[in-house]
């Protein structure tokens, strides 16, 4: 038998006595928790993850939305049948709708069997009916007016309708569709109809307006492949569209929560990390004699270190598997609980967590696990004569560059972006080197005071200072865990204040398209009537950017290729104003003085300047109705896109435009006392467009609250995973405790003030940690606000009491469970058999 | 008859660094033990006489002076050179016995074997057991043990490997006076039987007076 072999045969026959002596079951416990939220959350993030992405895409009714002026050809189906893509097609044109005498404007969309690819059409029975999702498109030779269409021309479900030559029967009343748009492009009333239809319309001929789109969706990897594959092959008239670039009210909520979430999975890394740091350790104190003594009697540094590696993966292998199946088991427990709440199916759970969950307690291991355990290699045989002989302190490098290694890969893995995970590496290395300096100061304090207080708490504090170095581990691992969990609670109150401020509970739920400029004030004269109030109105015409600096738009390279392109040289829709609304903040140059009124000025919205490359003063040509405007940049305007109000990306002082031909949209707090007031409205005002913006609003609220509930669940995990960690920095210093409890006793101290003794040291290093905690945590969540997550910081001063209080209680009551078996051990027992 | 020398220090000196300054622990040990020799090393608290044998065992290397074992120079060697030397020729007893808790008494005297490599570990150590007294106890733990029976099984661990020094440090310290005995007349008859160099470590005059020689330590140096 190889010496290596006998030192793997002993690490698997002490495997039994060193599970029930605590060690081990303590690091399994912590691995397996560690795991086990890792992989909870992992496997929560990449539902909720997915299903966001589902939700997203189902603005765009696809995962990608190919739009052209002309006819798409079909070598893209060709294409996306190839790779397993389900596609439809779907075209929009505006047309008059007829019925007897009445005719109505209408956008009318024309789509195949398959449409929506992603998100519902919702259709009623009656005009301004109730919703219900819709089954399938609308067959041939039928239609899906919108209420709009159905006032206008006073017709009812059943009756028949004209769109251009084809007489289609109205079977139901179109509601919503995913892809009806969040901005104000798409904003005249609606019809659905089959395509097959379409050539009985006649309305395609030389010169229609038509806008094309072909709609693909599918697999994420395989919707991904194509969608760089249609970069290359797509015509340039061709747009390709995704979340990013079509709805950024969408994008931005979307993008703000996978952040907030990759940031929650990386604090439950982190307290990963903590509980195998502080185990590992303990376990190394304990193997220390059993190294010196298998040294002494010929054993290698090899084999003392191979006695250890087998029982250590042995734990992780089993912790590992148990622990992936507890965050699979988990996951559902806690979507159970949010089940519900989530309006839409989560897709299936996917395999990564699992792999996941396997390298991070690979990489926790050999960054945490690892460095203390070549100590054990390093332990001087001298031991087994003196014991006061350890193996040399772990040098710098060992102790720190493996950890933060670790953590940089699983932050890499996790968050997938460089910028954070090395954010967050400094800051962990910050907070824990400061942690430590301030974690000695408040040790050495305690000690002064040991003097000055009762036996108990004299008991308590010198147990805090003659441990000092393990104090101060304790200390900065509970600290660590604890700064986390109040992280995240004040991000998450950050976070949601800040959700609430974007989508508040007043924000308007009418729009108003179309108001010819005389009608203005008879229009918001018959609103106010019905109790509706207008929250802002703006006038609106649509021009085209034409040069940047004299330079032709189409000749322009931009800074943000794609989108700079489609924001540049798209027909825009413009605005004038005096005002600047409130979810518009100047961040370059000055708003329109009153002096400005006429002068040919602008004000970009910052996405435009930074896609387009724009800086103050650049001149900007636009045509307007024939007319060519120069005006020169006054000022960037950064725009809260999901404010929900109208919003432009292009505004100009007042007096320059009014000459041209334009309408006024508006906005309004609007509950119509009666269906028919909307009707008698469309009557009144015929060429006003109203948008029912509950549907939108309901689509981004359901996106936010999924958002709120995942954090939430995270958060609980988090919470769970903190609270394992206590228990285990408590648990080993579970034998000295024994130990010392036994020794007292039989010196004659009362059960009682043993107890009071351990507890106040407890109370102590809870408090400490908690207040240490609170101050980390403050500073930390400032800076992944404001430089992460791009939201306002507020500071919570009831973070430093919760964190004192909430760490001492923690501590306490997790001590006080750990230690109790311990401290009421008969005093004999322990003495005589350790 | 002329005996072999078998362990061999010359001009040992140890010193450590403290808060005080550098203390020199051993101060210029020179000795020669022949082979089935048994040696005494006496003194008081705080003499030098561990860390004399911690640097004879090669568990401790001197600041200067160089120590031959079974012919070979263990102040030449690295760590791992030594623990393997160890294993093959060197046996340990501790006032602490030192047993590994997680194996049992047959287990604890297989071990310095299988890390040798040896095949026969199981057997040799049965055998072993057998002739300390301890046969019908070779599955129980340390812990069911008694301190008597911990020191037997740690001596038939010592011995199993038939060493070529035996080295003890207080081997009877840890124990009462009969037990102490009974583990002393053992340890002597095993050195006799195996022909084994003995080294110890006491301040048990009775044990050092069975010893062939006793050397005093005072203040880090050898004074007889």
């Amino acid at each position: 038998m190889s010496s290596r072999r006998a030192a793997v045969l002993l690490g698997l026959r002490s495997l039994g006595r060193e599970w029930r002596s605590g060690d081990l079951a303590v690091l399994f416990i912590a691995l397996f928790v560690a795991v086990a939220a890792l992989t909870g959350v992992g496997f929560l993030v990449d539902r909720i993850d997915r299903a966001m992405q589902l939700q997203a895409s189902e603005v765009l009714a696809a995962d990608l939305r190919l739009t052209s002026p002309d006819q798409i050809s079909t070598t893209y189906e060709t294409e996306a049948d190839r790779r397993n893509l389900l596609h439809a097609r779907a075209a929009q044109l505006i047309s008059v709708v007829l019925k007897d005498e009445a005719t109505q404007l209408t956008n009318v969309h024309v789509v195949t069997a398959g449409y929506p690819l992603r998100g519902t059409v919702r259709v009623s029975d009656r005009p301004f009916g109730a919703p219900q999702a819709a089954q399938g498109v609308p067959a041939p030779g039928e239609c899906w007016p919108d209420s709009r269409v159905l006032a206008a021309l006073g017709a009812q479900v059943g009756d028949v309708v004209n769109v251009g030559a084809a007489p289609l029967r109205v079977t139901r009343v179109l509601i919503s569709r995913p892809d009806q748009g969040s901005g104000f492009v798409d904003l005249a009333p609606s019809l659905l109809m089959n395509e097959a239809d379409l050539p009985a319309t006649q309305l395609i001929q030389p010169g229609s307006r038509v806008r094309y789109a072909a709609l693909f969706a599918g697999d994420r990897r395989a919707a991904d492949s194509f969608s760089l594959w249609l970069q290359k092959n797509k015509k340039p008239a061709e747009r390709l569209g995704d979340i990013a670039t079509i709805s950024p009210e969408v994008g931005s909520a979307t993008r703000r929560a996978g952040r907030f979430l990759a940031i929650a999975s990386l604090v439950s890394v982190l307290l990963c990390a903590v509980a195998i740091a502080m185990t590992a350790r303990r376990y190394v104190q304990r193997h220390l004699d059993l190294a010196a003594l298998l040294k002494t009697i010929g054993a290698s540094r090899a084999d003392v270190l191979w006695v250890c590696l087998t029982q250590l993966i042995c734990i992780a292998i089993t912790a590992t598997l148990f622990g992936s199946l507890a965050g699979f088991g988990a996951q559902f427990a806690l979507l159970a609980v949010v089940g519900d709440l989530i309006a839409t199916e989560l897709p299936p759970p996917g395999f990564m967590p699992v792999l996941l969950g396997f390298a991070a307690a690979l990489l926790l291991l050999v960054g945490f696990a690892l460095p203390s355990m070549l100590r054990l290699a390093r332990v001087p045989a001298m031991r087994v004569l003196r014991r006061d002989m350890g193996p040399p302190p772990l040098g710098a490098v060992l102790a720190f560059v493996p950890a933060l290694l670790a953590v940089a890969l699983l932050v890499m893995q996790v968050s997938g972006d460089m910028r954070m995970a090395l954010g967050f590496v400094a800051g962990l290395g910050a907070a824990a080197l400061s942690l430590m300096a301030v974690a000695l100061l408040l040790v050495a304090g305690v000690a002064r005071l040991r003097g000055r207080l009762g036996v108990a708490w004299r008991y308590g504090a010198a147990n805090l200072a003659r441990r000092r170095a393990e104090s101060v581990v304790q200390i900065v691992s509970l600290g660590l865990g604890l700064s986390a969990l109040l992280l995240l609670t004040i991000l998450r109150g950050n976070l949601v204040d800040d959700w609430r401020a974007r989508v508040p509970q007043n924000a308007p739920n009418y729009f108003f398209v179309n108001i010819p400029t005389q009608d203005r004030e008879d229009f918001r004269g018959m609103l106010s009537a019905d109790g509706g109030t207008l929250s802002r109105m703006l006038p609106m015409i649509r021009g085209r950017m034409t040069q940047i600096n004299g330079e032709p738009v189409a000749a322009r390279r931009f800074v943000d290729g794609r989108r700079g392109e489609g924001l540049a040289g798209r027909e825009q829709n413009l605005t004038w104003s005096a005002e600047i609304g409130p979810d518009n903040r100047i961040t370059e140059g000055h708003w329109f003085t009153a002096e400005e009124a006429g002068q040919p000025l602008v004000s970009v919205a910052t996405d435009m300047q930074e896609s387009i490359g724009l800086k103050l003063g650049d001149k900007l040509t636009f045509d307007i109705a024939g007319e060519t405007f120069e005006t020169t940049i006054s000022s960037f305007r950064e725009v809260q896109w999901d404010s929900l109000q109208p919003n432009f990306f292009l505004m100009f002082p007042p007096g320059l435009l009014e000459g041209a031909a334009g309408t006024w949209m508006a906005s309004a707090q609007y509950r119509p006392t009666d269906p028919g007031t909307i009707a008698s409205l469309v009557r009144r005002f015929p060429s006003v467009s109203i948008f029912d913006m509950d549907d939108l609003l309901g689509q981004v609220r359901s996106i936010i609250d999924k958002a709120v509930l995942a954090v939430q669940g995270v958060f609980i995990f988090t919470l769970l995973a903190g609270i394992v960690v206590l228990l285990a920095a408590v648990q080993v210093t579970r034998d000295e405790r024994r130990y010392e409890s036994a020794m007292l006793r039989t010196l004659g101290a009362q059960r009682r003030t043993v107890v009071a003794g351990v507890m106040l040291e407890f109370l102590l290093i809870g408090s400490l940690a908690g207040i240490m905690a609170s101050a980390a945590a403050s500073i930390g969540s400032y800076f992944v606000s404001t430089r992460l997550l791009e939201i306002p910081f507020r500071p919570d001063p009831l973070i430093w009491i919760g964190g004192a209080l909430g760490g001492a209680l923690l501590v306490c009551i997790a001590g006080y469970i750990a230690t109790r078996s311990a401290l009421l051990q008969p005093p004999m027992s322990t003495l005589r058999y350790g | 008859m002329e005996r072999k020398i078998v362990l061999e220090a010359k001009e040992l000196t140890r010193k450590v660094s403290s808060p005080e300054g550098e203390l020199t622990i051993v101060d210029g040990v020179s000795l020669a033990i022949g082979a089935g020799e048994s040696v005494a090393l006496v003194g008081a608290s705080g003499a030098g006489k561990s860390t004399v044998l911690a640097m004879l065992a090669g568990l401790d290397l001197p600041t200067s002076g160089r120590i031959w074992l079974d012919g070979r120079e263990l102040t030449g060697m690295d760590e791992d050179a030594r623990a393997r030397l160890r294993a093959d020729r060197v046996g340990f007893v501790f006032q602490a016995f030192h047993l590994v808790p997680s194996l049992t008494a047959l287990e604890n005297v297989m071990l310095p074997m299988e890390l040798t490599g040896r095949s026969d570990a199981r057997q040799a150590a049965h055998e072993i057991l057998q002739r300390v007294g301890l046969g019908a106890r070779e599955g129980h733990y340390p812990r069911q043990l008694s301190g008597g029976e911990q020191q037997r099984v740690a001596l038939a661990r010592a011995s199993v490997t038939r060493p070529a020094v035996l080295f003890a440090d207080e081997p009877t310290g840890n124990l009462d006076t009969a037990t102490g005995a009974s583990i002393c007349q053992l340890l002597f008859d095993l050195n006799r039987e195996f022909n084994t160099t003995l080294v110890l470590v006491t301040h048990d005059t009775t044990l050092a007076a069975r010893c062939d020689r006793i050397l005093t330590m005072a203040a880090g140096r050898l004074v007889t």
